[in-house]
């Protein structure tokens, strides 16, 4: 495992309750510059609502969050992905009525330097920053084979093309840290590879971190080099692939055991 | 190429709107040359012009930023009278009346804007219903402090009160501007038909190069989706802010613009009926289309006045019009209709 000092990402004791419940409790985690990171467990574990402390959806009742050693306490949603983390989302979240190239440029919105009154009287560095984004755009966009479909509305996407449009806009706010929330909900097996491809890709070509929730064992196994399973809110295990299958506890936590049913 | 193009068709929608408003202005020029146009329509355009540009306001909160004001008046007001107020006391001191009237329109949009940010902040916290309910009192609060507003000029500067004329202590020879419910009255009008339409001109270029930039792009990302905006790096609060005040300063400009068309304007003119008549204007030409926003604000001002003859039932009729538009254009046989002129044009833009 990677040392603690150069993780991208490291939580410690991260919980929140909503009103008497205890959503997530003590939540140790830390994640390494290039690790993929799977975060797996039963619907209802509550790792989508991790994913929402982290990018700050939601404040943390206790605990801490550091993003490359700073603590991210105080920040809003949007500081927190100008400080690096980025993520797509359980539940689709396009601009439904925009351009799958607009819905990229948003993700660009803070790497395109020009200000409101030159985009009102068209300065020069309008038109040049306006043909750099276009350019990154259907860099991007051409990862996920997208580019020829760049004017097409987003909502009348097909629904995986939907989820890769969503890692794209989430690739071009330049995080450090990417968070997948079931980016293969909804796709078949054959697209499946493709994503798993493509992940491994982001990893390699950007340099960044990945964290993951998925239901589908193959891409967990298949990709991610550590894995961390949540119960109640709580880690039961951490480790690599094939231990994490081995462990009864996980095993357990998905059959179900004797203790839980009654 | 493709972002040739893509602009190309945002730019075709552009221009498209210039064009009809030079076209609006020439015909209108070539009409009055020939005698054609009757006075009544003659005393509407500059109502018109101020009428299409509040539209146009109001369609980039409503329609651009996704929030329904119903308190524009306010701000239509706020640029009115202070338009007024400036054009009266430079009355001496700047004798060109187009000058003046640029000062009147600069001055009146840049005191609408500073009420935009004012009533902004605390507003733009709330969303969808609880806003319009929000705008639509601080449209009261304005129309109300309008109403008890005195404003005098003399030798020694601008004077103001809230009770009544004479606790503004003016000199003897000082002049009232603006007379609490009375408003103002003896108003030089500057105003003209050809700075009308370069205002509007102007406000659409404002708009629509707004509109079609990353400022643009954030606002309406926030419309569509405000948490997937937050995540993906949008300050949402910032640009539902320009937005607005954008808008709130383009109203002021507009109000400006239509006071100095009047010898007397009252501050109950820019009442909640004003408002909801610009929501209408909004409502019928299309959410979000300004080309529609332009129609539908200069037919829906011509019309009463071309009703006139039908005397008392003019709103009446104007109501049943109303009616008439909203169903033709919800039906979905028309609807079709127009996506497939739509289609088609696209698909003979792709076989180019």
């Amino acid at each position: 495992m990677s040392k603690e000092t150069d993780a991208v990402l490291k939580t410690s004791h991260l919980g929140i309750d909503f009103g008497g419940l205890t959503a997530v409790d003590e939540f140790n985690i830390s994640i390494a510059p290039d690790e993929i990171k799977g975060l797996i467990g039963p619907n209802g574990a509550g790792k989508t609502t991790i994913f929402n402390l982290l990018t700050k959806v939601y404040q943390p009742s206790r605990g801490k969050i550091f993003l490359d050693g700073k603590d991210t306490k105080n920040m809003s949603p949007v500081q927190v992905n100008h400080a690096g983390i980025a993520r797509t989302f359980q539940n689709i979240r396009l601009f439904d009525k925009l351009s799958v190239e607009e819905n990229v440029r948003i993700g660009l919105h803070e790497h395109v330097r020009y200000g409101m009154f030159s985009g009102i009287l068209r300065l020069p560095s309008f038109w040049k920053e306006e043909k750099r984004a276009h350019e990154r755009t259907l860099e991007l966009l051409d990862i996920f084979g997208l580019a020829d479909q760049a004017d097409v509305r987003a909502d009348s996407l097909p629904y995986g093309a939907q989820r890769r449009l969503e890692i794209v806009r989430a690739l071009a706010t330049e995080p450090k840290l990417l968070l997948l929330d079931e980016p293969a909900a909804g796709m078949n097996p054959s697209e499946t590879e493709e994503l798993m491809k493509n992940i491994r890709k982001i990893r390699d070509e950007f340099k960044i971190a990945i964290m993951l929730i998925e239901h589908d064992m193959n891409l967990v196994m298949g990709i991610c080099e550590n894995i961390v399973v949540v119960n109640f809110g709580k880690i039961i295990a951490e480790g690599t692939p094939s231990r994490i299958q081995n462990d009864p506890q996980v095993i357990e936590a998905y059959l179900g055991g004797r203790k839980e049913e009654d | 190429m493709k972002a040739l193009k893509n602009l190309k068709k945002q730019t075709k929608i552009s221009f498209l709107n210039y064009g009809i408003v030079i076209l609006f202005f020439i015909v209108v020029q070539i009409l009055a040359n020939l005698g054609m146009l009757t006075n009544s329509l003659k005393g509407q355009l500059i109502p018109i012009l101020s009428y299409v540009i509040m539209a146009l306001a109001l369609n980039l909160v409503v329609g651009i930023s996704g929030e329904l004001s119903l308190g524009h008046a306010g701000f239509m007001s706020v640029g009115a009278f202070s338009g007024v107020v400036v054009s009266m006391s430079l009355a001496e001191n700047v004798p060109n009346p187009g000058l003046r009237l640029l000062l009147a329109i600069v001055i009146g949009a840049l005191l609408a804007g500073i009420a935009g940010v004012i009533i902004g902040i605390p507003v733009l916290r709330l969303n969808g219903d609880y806003l319009a309910i929000v705008t639509l009192a601080f449209g009261e609060i304005i129309k109300n402090v309008m109403n008890c507003l005195y404003v005098g000029v003399d030798k020694a500067g601008l004077h103001l009160s809230f009770k009544d004329a004479a606790s503004m202590g003016m000199a003897a020879d000082g002049k009232v501007l603006i007379n609490g419910p009375m408003g103002a009255t003896g108003v030089t009008k500057l105003s003209t038909f050809i700075a009308g339409t370069i205002l509007l001109l102007l406000v659409l270029v404002i708009i629509q190069n707004l509109v079609n930039s990353r400022t643009g792009l954030a606002i309406m990302a926030i419309r569509d989706n405000r948490i997937a905006a937050e995540a993906s790096g949008v300050p949402v609060t910032r640009h539902k802010l320009i937005a607005f005040v954008t808008s709130a300063a383009i109203a002021g400009a507009a109000g400006a613009l239509y006071a100095l068309n009047y010898s007397t304007i009252a501050p109950k003119k820019f009442d909640f009926n004003t408002s909801i008549l610009i929501l209408v204007f909004v409502v019928l030409g299309g959410i979000g289309n300004m080309t529609g926003s332009i129609i539908a604000a200069a037919l829906l001002t011509v019309l009463p006045e071309l009703l006139r003859k039908f005397s008392d039932y003019r709103m009446l009729i104007y109501a049943i019009v109303l009616i008439l538009v909203m169903i033709a254009s919800n039906n979905p046989k028309l609807r079709s209709i127009f996506d497939g002129l739509g289609k088609k044009a696209k698909k003979e833009e792709a076989a180019k």
